[in-house]
């Protein structure tokens, strides 16, 4: 037998297009003008926000758009320490926020936070603490156009 | 329907497998198999067959692993393959009962194999399994799904919740030196725990599984065959899978409530009435120490926001009452499409009695358990030694 296996290097680098579906793009359409958009269930009456085609729910479409708070709730939050190649560098913040309107959380950036100390975060953030969203001065209809959400 | 035994398991040994290529290690897993069952690869009616191609960066290596699974020319053998994330190994095993219980065949083998160590990051690979539109831009992964569910038991239950977390790396890595298969087998105390680094805080280096190369095989039969081939085979006495939303805002992130309703409906079916009493091991998918916690209370060991007791007094630990994990669990050992039917292997081979160093006395009753997916999809299974 050999004294070393082999190992043949390897790499997958594709490129592709995601169609973010008419909901999506409405949604990020109004970030350029700093609006967010959510969808109501007429049947649930739940909020999404991000909004979708169809309740899961209720299993119904939707088509009832409603404009939520750029205020909300945190809901809860991590810090990623760790560099982990090909993603973003660290240290930033990760949270669940619930928009005042909406009736679920979804995934942005916390900013000005102090992240420089990991044993001080259950001081810094707290669960259900008021965040507000920093705009980017300039947007152009992605989820970015929101740099982060600030706790208040 | 008819009854179905596990009568086989080969389990391979786990870590950087570079000595061997893909079908290689699942070929070494099959073979172990056969042999634990005196059977040969024409005793096998169907395979079933799980990878999730993207960690070992290879489209569909069923195609070539075929060959390793007897499914190679002249053998004609009905072959299936699934990809269901952290749950494939246990779609595997469901899979296999299905095949089986329905009658078509008498023997099945399930196979799931990975090579996790070859990519770079395997974080990386998990951020391409998020919504592609928004999620994926904030480099989320799995140990960030995870790191999420203890924030929020954290702040919900249990400020001190890393104390227990820290006891859960200490136990199954602990137990992980008893198993020959594990990959990291970590004699580690308190501090090395709390001078271990964040990765995504709360979670720690410790907190969290390995990347692992490792295949797992096992032979679901027939009770004609069963009896026929095996004095005391692993019966399956209940199974189940469950669904839920991908979307984080959804679902409740510190208890996992499709879990427990999916636990109810396979306690039900296996006419378990007091799991904490009639099951006498447990083998969860706890790829995060947080993760055991929450299972302990999902599966009805425990109150909602109070797993962490069952550390306290020591239940769950080797020695304990309901020991989790003699084998070391996934925190110790993660070949991921292999990890949920490593969990059914390592249940039957306690039901069976062969479980060696790592077999807990006197076991009637063992459940098996993985998750995947955004922390979405749940597999579980009752065996039994009757």
């Amino acid at each position: 037998m050999m004294s070393k296996p082999f190992e043949i290097p390897g790499k997958w680098e594709i490129e592709y297009k995601y169609a973010a579906g008419p909901y999506i793009s409405k949604f990020l359409e109004g970030l350029k003008e700093k609006k967010i958009f959510g969808i109501k269930c007429n049947s649930c009456k739940r909020v999404y926000v991000p909004p979708r085609m169809f309740c899961e729910r209720c299993y119904v479409e939707l088509n009832d758009w409603v404009e939520v708070k750029e205020t909300g709730t945190l809901e809860t939050f991590i810090v990623v320490y760790r560099k982990f190649y090909g993603l973003p560098d660290p240290p930033y913040a990760l949270g669940l926020i619930k928009l005042d309107g909406a009736s679920e959380s979804f995934l942005h950036y916390l900013g000005e936070v102090d992240l420089s100390r990991p044993e001080k975060i259950p001081e810094i953030l707290k669960q259900g603490q008021k965040v507000i969203a920093i705009w980017n001065e300039e947007r152009k209809g992605s989820i970015l156009d929101i740099k982060y959400f600030k706790p208040l | 329907m008819d009854k179905v035994a596990i009568i086989g398991v080969g389990l391979t040994k786990t870590g950087r497998r570079n000595d061997v290529s893909h079908q290689e290690l699942a070929f070494e897993a099959i073979k172990t198999a056969l042999k634990n069952c005196e059977l040969d690869i024409d005793d096998i009616d169907a395979v079933v067959y799980g990878t999730m191609d993207n960690f070992d960066g290879i489209s569909s290596p069923e195609r070539f692993d075929s060959i390793a699974l007897g499914c190679g020319r002249g053998r004609g053998k009905p072959m299936m393959k699934i990809t269901t994330g952290g749950t494939t190994g246990m779609s595997l095993a469901l899979t296999a009962y299905y095949h089986v219980a329905s009658g078509l065949y008498d023997t099945v083998l399930a196979i799931g194999v990975q090579k996790v160590s070859e990519n770079v990051e395997a974080q990386q690979v998990l951020n391409t399994a998020v919504d592609p539109i928004l999620d994926k831009t904030f480099g989320l992964g799995a140990i960030h799904a995870a790191a999420f569910q203890a924030s929020r038991y954290r702040s919900t239950y249990k400020s001190n919740i890393e104390d227990y977390m820290c006891n859960v790396a200490i136990i199954n890595r602990k137990n992980a030196l008893r198993n020959p298969f594990a990959h990291l087998k970590l004699n580690i105390t308190d501090d090395d725990y709390y001078s271990s680094p964040y990765l995504v805080w709360p979670l720690r280096l410790l907190d969290s599984c390995p990347s692992s190369d490792g295949a797992v095989a096992v032979i679901f039969a027939s009770s004609k065959v069963a009896k026929r081939l095996s004095e005391n085979p692993a019966w399956i006495k209940g199974l189940g899978y469950i669904s839920d939303s991908y979307w984080w805002g959804t679902k409740p992130i510190e208890f996992w409530d499709n879990l427990a309703i999916l636990a109810k409906r396979v306690f039900k079916m296996a006419k378990i009435s007091n799991p904490f009493k009639e099951i006498n091991v447990a083998e969860l998918y706890n790829a995060f120490t947080i993760q055991e916690i929450m299972e302990y209370e999902a599966i009805g060991l425990a109150k909602k926001g109070q797993g962490w007791k069952l550390l306290d007094e020591g239940i769950t630990c080797f020695h304990g009452s309901l020991p989790v994990c003699p084998s070391g669990g996934v925190l110790s050992t993660n070949p991921i499409a292999a990890s949920g039917l490593i969990r059914v292997a390592e249940a039957a081979l306690q039901v069976m009695g062969k479980a060696e160093g790592r077999q807990i006395d006197g076991v009637k009753n063992a459940i098996a358990h993985a998750w995947g997916g955004a922390l979405q999809f749940h597999g579980f299974m009752v065996l039994s030694n009757e």
